[in-house]
């Protein structure tokens, strides 16, 4: 169990690109991009968007990382599966 | 009523004209059914981000069919046997469109309102600050 949550952490400090000096933990972007630009329904069609929310490997973006809220996470997720049937993001890249 | 956004994407070598009778085909289908064809998004010429059946692109068309739903079957028969239709997605918004009208409206009756809510929203973000510097310190401790 201990060392579950130790790779976690380890995770998280990767993810928030937490290199260099002084303080290690680099605190993540705590507000939600969809919650403030009011966006009520993700397109599935907007890849220019999800593009965003997929790394080089094509996953999802976590939202511990991207900051995203869970509503819109939800929303989020499945218009990125959608939008993978529709060839519009890739299933997998590398 | 329901909404229903059926996506097709039509094989590259398809000329124009073919296109279009396959588009208004589809509208055909859909309409001899009893639904109705609100909307016709022609997204053009795009990347597929994988091959699909060795195409790298194909056209996008977009219908936005109303209706009770036993039609959209009948349309996604027809796009299955036609060959010139690469793939195709049909997806049930008016749930989605619903939800999101309701969220406007709750936003736009916040707003007139007045502020109390917001402040609220302002709290929220100290205490969430004021957590997010603990767990800090805990796990600064916790490396030491």
């Amino acid at each position: 169990m201990s060392s579950d949550s130790r790779d976690r952490d380890n995770d998280r400090r990767e993810g928030r690109g937490g290199r260099g000096g002084g303080r290690r933990y680099v605190r993540a972007r705590r507000s939600c991009r969809f919650c403030a630009d009011k966006i009520d329904y993700i397109d599935y069609k907007d890849g220019k968007l999800l593009s965003g929310y997929i790394p080089e490997r094509g996953k999802i973006l976590p939202r511990r990382i991207s900051g995203t809220c869970a509503p819109h996470q939800r929303m989020l997720a499945t218009a990125i599966k959608r939008a993978r049937n529709a060839a519009i993001l890739p299933f997998a890249t590398d | 009523m329901r909404v229903y956004e059926v996506l097709f994407i039509v094989a590259p070598n398809t000329e124009e004209s073919d296109i279009e009778s396959l588009v208004a085909q589809m509208s055909e289908v859909a309409t001899n059914q009893g639904a109705e064809v609100a909307k016709v998004d022609r997204m053009g010429r795009r990347r597929l981000a994988y091959p699909i059946q060795k195409f790298n692109e194909g056209h996008y068309v977009v219908l936005t069919v109303e209706g009770t739903g036993a039609e959209i079957a009948e349309v996604e028969r027809r796009m299955r046997v036609t060959d010139a239709i690469i793939r195709y997605l049909t997806i049930r918004i008016d749930e989605d469109l619903k939800r999101a009208d309701k969220f406007r409206a709750r936003r736009s009756a916040r707003s007139t309102a007045g502020s109390p809510r917001r402040s609220r929203d302002a709290r929220d973000r100290d205490v969430r600050g004021r957590m997010a510097e603990v767990e800090v310190t805990e796990e600064e401790g916790e490396e030491l």
